[in-house]
């Protein structure tokens, strides 16, 4: 018998279910989340050491990055990295918890997984709120 | 030829006695970074639309320069240990993984080395 196969050669076998065959759950969306904020965090750390170096440079040079990062496309960068730094510190307090082996029942997870996401996002709306209100 | 018995080429093949560092210190900086992320986000709202003078003079004071190299030091050593568990789960080729993992180093060292280079500037420079 012939089995099925792919252009590469490769014999098609059945591949275990993988994430869009399940139902999104509150604890997997935060969990890809997390990964997904790490990353973004990964490659934001060049604004951080871009910031720092401008500053170290000069006042023309930091006035050129400031103006970047003011404009609206910058700020809503720094928004979007202001939130998925929270968000990855409300996921890292949660694994934290995981880490004690407490909060492993199901209720428990649901109920970290959905506080991490609501206290990320309403810290970095309260975070904004309050600079624009200081200013 | 392999004039070598079986024992011999299997000594010292097996655990490195360091499986647990990479957990661990993800959790070291993890704390570590928790204060220190916090402390960055009140920083920089602080310095939110503050003139380049005012800048300088924050970012080079002894508070905030030490609590800055702490935190680039912290979040960069996560930062890689985190991008090579991503790389080691979806780079599945053996060529690109090393070439991935070694990219990720670094651009963690390089990072941590612009922004410590700023910091001692700004602390030290003129």
């Amino acid at each position: 018998m012939s089995e099925a196969r792919s252009s590469s050669g490769a014999v098609n076998r059945p591949l275990s279910p993988h994430l869009q065959i399940y139902r999104p759950l509150i604890n997997m969306v935060m969990s890809i989340l997390h990964r997904i904020t790490g990353a973004a965090l990964y490659f934001g750390s060049l604004l951080l050491a871009w910031w720092l170096t401008a500053a170290a440079v000069g006042p023309q040079y930091f006035a050129f990055v400031n103006g970047i990062f003011s404009s609206l496309p910058g700020k809503i960068v720094l928004f979007g990295f202001t939130w998925a730094l929270l968000h990855h510190m409300m996921g890292g307090i949660r694994h934290f918890i995981w880490d004690t082996c407490h909060g492993l029942d199901i209720a428990s997870v649901k109920f970290l997984s959905m506080i991490s996401g609501v206290v990320s996002v309403a810290a970095t709306v309260a975070i904004w709120t309050a600079v624009y209100l200081a200013r | 030829m392999n004039m070598r018995t079986p024992l011999k080429n299997a000594r010292r093949l097996g655990s490195a006695k360091e499986g647990a560092d990479h957990f661990w210190m993800q959790r070291v900086t993890a704390v570590a970074n928790l204060f220190l992320g916090l402390y960055l986000v009140w920083l920089v709202a602080s310095l939110a639309g503050a003139d380049y003078a005012t800048v300088k003079e924050a970012l080079g004071g002894p508070v905030n320069a030490i609590l800055l190299l702490l935190l680039i030091v912290s979040a960069t050593m996560h930062m890689r240990l985190g991008m090579q568990v991503i790389v080691e789960d979806y780079v599945t080729g053996e060529g690109a993984k090393i070439v991935c993992l070694l990219a990720n180093n670094f651009f963690a060292i390089l990072v941590a080395a612009a922004s410590v280079w700023a910091i001692l500037k700004l602390s030290f420079g003129s």
